[in-house]
């Protein structure tokens, strides 16, 4: 087992998995920090959902898997960005579209991969990730579009922070809250699409959630939030690749699993100082709870 | 007299008995789907029906890999969180990042748990899968048809028999449970009936999209009328209409897979009933403008 890990990188394709794995990686660690946030995680498993038949009818019609992921996240991002804001009434009725929604883009992407007729196995790497056969080319794609992305990011980072802790205040600063917002959902759904090329379109939550929770449950201060956040995601991608280049079995499984354990921990070390913050707020007697 | 019957449908239905079996099953599964996708909307607890569908799949998957009936692990998986979210109540809503994580590891471990028995078995059973999130309607045989149907019935009528205080614990609690109708254990009951019928849901439509047949009959209904018995009625007919013209779609155009052309109706179902709702109010504002 030491001498198939020592050899890990004697192979191309795991070189291009590991390059691969490692933008999307820091991509949806960072994206997903604010998608968290913002309170936003939903929405971006509907992008993922919705990235399913994309990937699927490109592979039908020929082109790249990855531009099927990138072109209906992405208008997937913008549909949902000029979407009116429902009220509280129409809650059941909305929950009624988004499912109907769902299971039509998951039966959409089933079609087309019956259709395409290759292999039906393919279907499992669409939903639940895949590290095999990933392309130079492809590599280099997925490293433009996520820097171009973090690009963004890094400019409307400021106001964009400010929007997503308190909307009142920073519209009333003068920030462009509602067109940050719509920037924001366009580079969610380029992170979508560039994470569930390695997760699926079942897992992607995986690199988009658990890290960001994660940081976020350990630390408030928003850059180290953010690096620490990233930093998650890549170890997680890093051990689930590792360990899916050792054990036959699916990549999908050690994301999920891996994400989930941080998680919990973190979210155990988190109680325990909550406990302890709860007890001396109580001695001061200020009320620390924070409802929702 | 052949030739009638063919073009009846009647002739056609006897050649094939898969088609037979899928509806036979289809029904008496739309049927339980539209019931308790009426209640499952009407109580905000659509999103509830899309963690069943993750869960059916890992149950199923995990009992393909420990060699147990398909079924089983689907009616104990689906039920048994059916009966803890039901238990969890309020406290069950906990905040979307707790049930991404969570939903996203079970799937995690039912694609584990999919890899052991492919890697178990030979490679001819890779398209299980497949099946379990997807469905297999035509692949029933006529006693898993039958099964299907008759436990798919016997659920329906459990759901109606308790539909009268479950619509009023529903509309009211608090003056439900005021007038002595136990509403958590109605509320834990109900879900574990809406277990049950995932499970069964999943052998029609499969895990990912049992969610439609859930949601878009019962969405359809709510549409059309706001009345909550006849919206029962209307959910569960419409949901036995979109299965048979699913059926119908796939069985004349043989590439669209059944739960495809069984989602695609019910989704389309659910549109044209938005289009139809909302236009004739336009059109009467029109109206009205120009008296």
């Amino acid at each position: 087992m030491v001498g198939g890990i020592g050899q890990i990188f004697a192979y191309q394709f795991m070189i291009n998995a590991f390059a691969a794995g490692s933008i999307v990686a820091v991509t949806a660690g960072l994206i997903g920090w604010f998608m968290v946030l913002r309170r936003q995680s939903f929405t971006g498993h509907a992008l993922a959902v919705v990235g399913f038949p994309g990937a699927a009818g490109a592979t039908l019609l020929g082109i790249g898997a990855a531009w099927g992921y990138f072109g209906f996240c992405l208008a997937a991002a913008l549909v949902i960005a000029l979407l009116p804001r429902t009220t509280g009434q129409t809650r059941a009725e909305e929950s009624a579209v988004t499912g109907t929604v769902q299971a039509f883009a998951l039966a959409s992407g089933f079609l087309f991969v019956s259709l395409y007729r290759g292999n039906l196995t393919s279907i499992n790497a669409l939903l639940f990730g895949s590290f095999l056969g990933i392309s130079v080319a492809e590599v280099r794609t997925l490293l433009i579009i996520c820097a171009v992305s973090l690009g963004v990011l890094a400019v409307i980072g400021r106001p964009l922070l400010f929007a997503s802790v308190d909307r009142e205040v920073a519209s009333a600063a003068g920030v462009p809250v509602r067109a940050v917002g719509v920037i924001f959902l366009l580079l969610l759904g380029a992170a979508v699409a560039g994470a569930v090329q390695i997760t699926g379109a079942l897992l992607v939550f995986a690199l988009l959630v658990a890290p960001a929770a994660t940081a976020q449950a350990i630390t408030t201060r928003p850059g180290l939030s953010l690096l620490l956040s990233s930093l998650i995601a890549l170890a997680i991608t890093w051990s689930a690749l590792a360990l899916a280049y050792v054990w036959p079995y699916p990549i999908g499984f050690f994301l999920t699993t891996l994400a989930f354990g941080v998680y919990l921990v973190a979210r155990a070390i988190s109680a325990l100082r909550d406990r302890a913050g709860n007890a001396v707020r109580g001695r001061l007697g200020t009320s620390g709870a924070v409802g929702s | 007299m052949s030739a009638f019957g063919s073009a009846v449908g009647i002739g056609q239905l006897l050649e094939h008995p898969f088609l037979a079996h899928a509806l036979i099953a289809g029904s008496a599964i739309a049927l339980l789907a539209g019931l308790a996708g009426y209640f499952l909307v009407l109580r905000g607890q659509v999103f509830t029906g899309d963690v069943l569908g993750h869960v059916s799949f890992t149950g199923a998957a995990a009992a393909l890999a420990f060699g147990l009936d398909v079924r089983l692990g689907l009616f104990v998986a689906t039920i048994g969180l059916g009966v803890v979210m039901g238990l969890l109540g309020e406290r069950g809503r906990a905040d979307d990042v707790i049930i991404g994580n969570v939903l996203a590891w079970v799937l995690g471990l039912g694609v584990f748990f999919l890899a052991i028995y492919v890697s178990s078995r030979s490679a001819v059973n890779g398209t299980v899968g497949v099946s379990v999130l997807f469905g297999s309607i035509f692949g029933l045989s006529s006693a898993q048809a039958w099964t299907a149907a008759g436990i798919a019935v016997a659920l329906a009528l459990l759901l109606l028999a308790i539909a009268r205080p479950l619509l009023f614990a529903t509309l009211d609690p608090t003056v439900a449970a005021a007038r002595g109708v136990r509403v958590r254990l109605l509320g834990v009951l109900f879900l574990a009936l809406v277990g049950a019928a995932a499970a069964e849901a999943t052998q029609a439509v499969g895990a990912l999209l049992l969610l439609g047949l859930l949601a878009a009959p019962a969405g359809t209904a709510q549409r059309l009328t706001l009345r909550p018995y006849l919206g029962l009625f209307a959910s569960a007919a419409i949901a036995v209409l979109d299965m048979w013209a699913g059926l119908a779609l796939s069985f004349l155009v043989p590439s669209l897979p059944p739960s495809f052309a069984i989602i695609a109706v019910a989704a389309g179902a659910y549109a044209l009933a938005f289009v139809a709702t909302s236009l004739p109010r336009r059109a009467i504002a029109a109206a009205m403008m120009l008296l």
